[in-house]
Formats: C-alpha cells, structure tokens, sequence
C-alpha cells in the first residue's frame, strides 16, 4: 500500500505534461489532415521559441503578460470564484496606463510616472473586477457572466476613448484620424534587458567573447538589443509575491478556505462575500498590471482593435491550470504558453499552417487538465475507502465507508 | 416627409431587426436551458457556434444548399455537445473550465479551417427571405404580404430560421413541462440522487440534453453564417454564445423568460444600430455598449426570480452520499 502512495504524487505532477503530450497528439493529427508534416511543425515550433536570442525574448515578453494574468486567476480560481474578465479587466488597466503616462510622462519625474501607471493600471483592473465582485456578493449576480459583459463594454469605452478624448493629436492635425493614442513618453519605458545590462557594465557582443551556439544566444538574449523588457522581473516578483500572500498570510488562508469550503469558512467566521469580492478584485488587478506593462515595456501606446489584450485573458485561464493554480507553478506553465504562442507565428511561416492552430491546442490542454483531474480525485476517494476500513476494525468489515463529496475536493 | 412619419419608420425598422437578431440567441439559449435543467452548466456554446457557422457556411459554399448546411452545422454542434458531455458528465471535469476550453478549441479551429478551407471572405445565397408575393413580382413592390402596412413590415420578410427559432420556445415549453421527458431533466437538474433512486438514467438524461444544446449552438451558428450574414469570417460570432448563456440566467431558465430576454436584448441592439445609420449626436461606441450593460443591470434587479437548478454544475456518480 505504502509503495503505491509514494508513485502516485509522481503521477500526480506528471498529469499536465501528459495533458499537454495528448493535445500535441491531437495537434498532430489536425497537422497531418492539413498536409503538413506534424514533426517539422512542433520542430519549428520549438526551435522558433527556444532556440535563439530573438525567439526566447519573444517568448518573454509573451510569458510576462501570460505570467501576470494566470497569477490573477490562481487568486480567483482559489477561491472558487471564476474569473473570465481578465480581458476586460487589461483592457482598462492600459487604458489608464496609457493615459496617465501620456498626460505627466512630460512633466513629473519619469521614474515616479512609471510606477504609478503601475499602479493606477492594477488599480483601474481591480475596480473593473470588483464591480462584478460586489455585483457576486450583495446581488447573486453569476461572476461568470457579469464579468463577460464588463469584458464587451471595456473594449467598446476603449474604442470611444480612442476615437475620442485619448486619440492621438497629431492623427486629428494630419487629418487621418486613425484611432490610437499618442506614443507615451519614451523616459517612462519599462528599461529593456539590454538598457539594464549596459548600465551593469556588459557592453561587449557576444562575438567579442567569443560565445558560439546556445551560450551565444543566451548572452545576446539579456546583453544584445531584443524586445525582452524588464516587465518579466516585475511579474516574477509578483509570483513570489502571490505565494507569500496564498500561504503566508492570514488574507491569504481565508481566501483559500472560501474556495475549499464556504460553509466552513462561514462558521469559522470568515467573512466570505467580502473574500469573494478581494480575490476578485485582485484578480483584476493582477490583470490590470499586466496592461500597464504592456503598454509600457512593449506597445507604448494603445491602438484599435485593441489587441494589446491578444487573447490574454482566457490564455492566463490556461496557465493558471497548468500550474496546478500555484503562484510559482504559474512560472514555468507562462514560459511554456509564451513560448507556443511565439512557435506557432514561427510554424505557420515553416509549415504554412495558421497560427490559430494554437488557439485551439490551448482549448485542448485545458480540456485534457480538467478531464484528467479524475484520477487524483478518483484516488483521494480510495485513500478515503482505505482509511476508513483500517479505523473501523473488524466491527464492520464488509460495508466499505463511502467517499464525501468534501474528500474529493 | 413629416417627423411622425420617420419615427413609425424607424420603429418599424427597429422590431423588423430586433425579432431578426434574436434568432441565434434563441437557438443557443434553448439548447443551453435544456443542458443546465439538467445540471450541466455549457460555457462552451461560443466555441461550439463558431464550429457550426463555419461547418454550416462550408457545406453551404460547397454545395448550393443550405439545407445541407443546416444539417452539417447541427451535427457539428451535436459532436461537440457530445464530447462537452463525456468531459463533464463521465470524466467529471469542472463545467465552467471546461466550457472556456470548448470556446477556445472552437475559436481556434474555426478559424483554422476557414484560413485553410477558404482563405478570404466569402459569400453564399443562405436561407431566403419569405415574402409571400403574387407570383412574378418583387418584395417592396407594393404586391407582397411583407410589404402590408405595419405587420408584414415587422413581422413577415424573414427567412424560415428566424419562424423556426419563436415556433420553437412553446414547443420547449410543453416538452420541459408537460413530458414525461422533461420532468426527467428537471428531477436530474433539482435533485439527481432522488431521480437516480427512482429509477432515471442521470448520466443519460445528461448526455441528451448536452448533446442537444451542442446541436441548438450549431444550429444557432448557422443561422448566422447561412441566414442572417451569409458570410464566414473569424470570429464571427463574437461574443454572442456568452451571451445567450447569460440569457438563460436572464430568462430564470424558462423558454419564456429566455424569449422575453433575448428580445429586450436584441431590441436594444437593434436600437443602437438605427441610432448609428440616422447618425444621432450618442457615440456609437457607447451604444453599442448598452445591451451588455442592460444585461448586468436585470441580472442585478432583486425581483422575484427562479433558483437555478440545484444541481448545476455538480457532477454525480452512484453511491455518492
């Protein structure tokens, strides 16, 4: 019996890589029906992500906004409160982050203009998700379609804003009237890696050292001009952040327990709407941040169809569960989507299949995830089973005790 | 041309368009209430839409019919509705996640296929509009039913999918309350264990009524991409099978409800986009907004509301409790 136990947690940590290995299968079979040769796909998939300076900063700079996102909904989703306004929530956070730069990037010292726009973008993303939050706690408003609705109207005042009062005044005097903002000041950038290693003091090239292969790449990827920006340090940062506040703080432990058992928590005093409406809101903040760092470290300034969202709200669902909603599990599930988003522009220019194929991988990892979750629950039952035998003795052999809906959680 | 005149027009114009955009909401909706009566939550209707207005518009493209279309969407969805119930109702995957990850899978395929199947926007002759003329005539020509003074403008000119979506909410009704059938979905959505004890295939009733809803979002889809549009392109749902989950919420999840939801909502939509093509001094981005923002507003009205199935979203298995 003993021996079983000990395999099992092994299995149980392996679940999503095999999740992830039956929707490549599945990718390959969509790959083969398409005409295309599925292992010069996922090769050039994997070596447009991984296997260059370009390709890793890329896929940073993807992961950063994936890794904030999916910190958000591991909050929520740990709770039992289900984010799916994370879009929306983006959406504004940019919004604000945009304007604030725009407005006192000139003005106020540019450092000071930064970390506000930090700050203001997760503040407006958690205003944007405690609406629904509160809407959830005072009201019974389903979350799950309140904040789908607060997702439509963020894009719909996004594109008001930008036809409009934020639109770039220099469209409206050359008369073209195209609607995005005006670029926000390049002193309030994010700095980029290459600006952070310069100011360290690595100013050779990975030629002058004399780095071949993978060691070269690696070294051009923080030293060498790429899109990689400090934004990605910022997101680390909060993961650690998350997990302290998850497991290290009183917060945190009563937003667990509402997600664990909200009639438990009730009675253990835990004032579970107000919990509610917190993860919510932080969620959304989390979101938020991740717009302003959009904006600053890559976009640096908000255009329509406001793609600076790109999808990121659901795909942070994806990395949230991959990681097994664990702030620092979030870490490596965002360098992996990160990097299959980045593949995917690189196996559609190899093979010529649309990189939408990775929109649908993604829908498939979730649905391998949550489908394989049966056996870790299904085994949680068992120990149950087994357990219960081994106290009741020899009373009552026959009648194995049955599984609780609370075990299988 | 007087004032009045305008404003009979454009109200005319905005219940011939509003009843119009209703149709996909009500195909979805219906098929969406049957599935969670039954306790399964499907947030994956978007992602299924999107397989049968693609599946649908491709037959449709292909072969001249859109009858063949209809058919091709409706099994599409019915497939996608039968693996949203292996996922839930045997693998008993969290529905809410699930759904998301049927969304995306819809989203990404859909688009897959239509960038590798057709490649650009295209068009095709979907259902016609039934206008009932004196044969050898014109609709508008003054010699149509459609074009009978009020009426026949709001109520006639549509085409049979739009008829089929309103014939189908009583029809709904009497199967969800007046069957033997329909008191199964409701005993397995209230209370599973009880319906189990006396003798109801729970993971049955489960399977019909989330394959059926797959089924209704193919059809809802179709409606769009061979009724209303006649177009594919990504996306193209956008938004439109999330909100029809909401209108069962709306609809307290009866057909009624959903019907009067889903003209409120629909209603609205239709006003805004009057509002744009007379050119009113309201942005159109901030109109565009309203439906959505009405639809959080009346699911915050404290007013006498059902209770959701009871049983949503909880999986079941025999011997549990």
């Amino acid at each position: 019996m003993k021996r079983r136990f000990a395999v099992a947690p092994i299995v149980d940590a392996l679940l999503p890589l095999l999740a992830v290995v039956g929707a490549l299968l599945v990718g390959a079979v969509i790959l083969a029906l398409l005409g295309a040769n599925p292992v010069e796909a996922y090769k050039a998939m994997f070596y447009g992500a991984f296997a260059n300076k370009n390709g890793l900063a890329d896929t940073l700079v993807k992961a950063t906004p994936l890794l904030l996102v999916g910190l958000g909904i591991v909050i929520a989703f740990r709770a039992k409160v289900i984010n799916i306004g994370a879009e929306g929530q983006l959406i504004v956070g940019s919004l604000l982050a945009t304007y604030l730069a725009v407005e006192l990037g000139e003005t106020w010292p540019p450092i000071l203009v930064a970390i506000l726009c930090l700050i203001f973008g997760a503040f407006a993303g958690g205003i944007w998700a405690g609406i629904p939050g509160i809407l959830k706690a005072r009201l019974n408003v389903n979350e799950i379609l309140s904040t789908i609705m607060m997702n439509a109207i963020a894009v719909q005042i996004g594109f008001f804003l930008l036809r409009g009062p934020m639109i770039d005044p220099a469209e409206v005097a050359a008369g073209t009237n195209i609607p995005h903002s005006a670029r926000t000041p390049k002193i309030t950038d994010l700095p980029r890696f290459t600006d952070t290693a310069k100011s360290l003091g690595f100013t050779e090239s990975s030629s002058d050292l004399g780095l071949t292969g993978f060691d070269k790449e690696l070294y051009g990827l923080f030293v060498e001009p790429t899109r990689a920006h400090i934004g990605l340090v910022i997101a680390l940062l909060m993961a650690v952040a998350v997990y302290v506040l998850l497991w290290r703080t009183t917060i945190g432990y009563r937003i667990r327990a509402v997600g664990l058992n909200p009639n438990a928590a009730r009675y253990a005093g835990i004032n579970v709407p107000r919990y509610m409406v917190l993860s919510l809101s932080l969620s959304g903040a989390f979101a938020g941040l991740a717009g302003a760092v959009e904006i600053l470290g890559l976009h640096h300034r908000m255009f329509e169809p406001l793609s600076v969202s790109a999808g990121y709200g659901f795909s942070g669902i994806v990395v949230a569960l991959f990681g097994k909603l664990h702030p620092l599990g979030a870490i490596p599930s965002a360098i992996l989507f990160g990097g299959l988003l980045v593949g995917g522009d690189k196996m559609q220019r190899a093979v010529q299949v649309p990189q939408v194929l990775v929109t649908a991988l993604m829908g498939l990892i979730i649905l391998f995830v949550v489908s394989s979750d049966i056996w870790s629950r299904r085994r949680a039952a068992r120990r149950v089973i087994v357990e219960r035998d081994d106290t009741a003795g020899d009373d009552n052999p026959t009648t194995p005790a049955k599984p609780t809906a609370e075990a299988t959680l | 041309m007087s004032e009045e005149i305008t404003l009979v027009a454009i109200m005319i114009g905005v219940a011939h368009s509003g009843i119009r955009l209703a149709t996909p909401y009500l195909y979805a909706a219906i098929g969406e209430m049957f599935a969670q009566r039954s306790g399964v939550l499907n947030l994956g209707v978007e992602g299924m839409m999107l397989m049968g207005a693609f599946s649908g518009f491709y037959a449709t493209f292909q072969t001249g019919s859109p009858l063949l279309g209809l058919v091709v969407a409706a099994l599409v969805g019915a497939l996608m509705g039968l693996a949203m119930a292996f996922v839930t109702v045997t693998l008993h995957a969290e529905q809410g996640i699930s759904g998301i990850g049927f969304y995306l899978f819809g989203l990404g395929a859909s688009s897959l296929l239509f960038k590798v199947m057709l490649g650009s926007v295209e068009g095709v002759t979907g259902f016609r509009s039934i206008h009932l003329c004196v044969p050898g005539t014109e609709a508008g020509s003054g010699s149509c039913l459609s074009d009978v003074p009020v009426f026949g403008e709001i109520f006639l000119g549509h085409n049979i999918l739009v008829y089929l979506a309103f014939g189908l909410i009583p029809v709904a009704w009497w199967f969800l309350n007046k069957t033997g059938w329909g008191l199964n979905i409701r005993a397995v959505g209230q209370n599973p264990e009880a319906a189990d004890t006396l003798g109801v295939n729970v993971s049955r009733v489960r399977y019909a009524t989330t394959t059926f809803g797959g089924l209704m979002a193919g059809v809802a889809g179709a409606s769009l991409s061979i009724a209303l549009l006649n177009i594919f392109q990504e996306n193209l749902t956008n938004g439109l099978g999330f909100i029809a989950v909401a209108l069962v919420y709306f609809g307290s999840w009866s057909p009624w409800g959903i019907l009067a939801g889903a003209m409120l909502f629909s209603l609205v939509n239709a006003l805004q986009l009057w509002v744009q093509v007379l050119g009113l001094n309201i942005p159109s981005d901030l109109a565009v907004m309203m439906p959505y923002l009405l639809t959080i507003i009346v699911l915050a009205v404290p007013f006498k509301r059902a209770r959701q199935p009871a049983a949503l979203t909880r999986p079941f298995e025999r011997g549990e409790n």
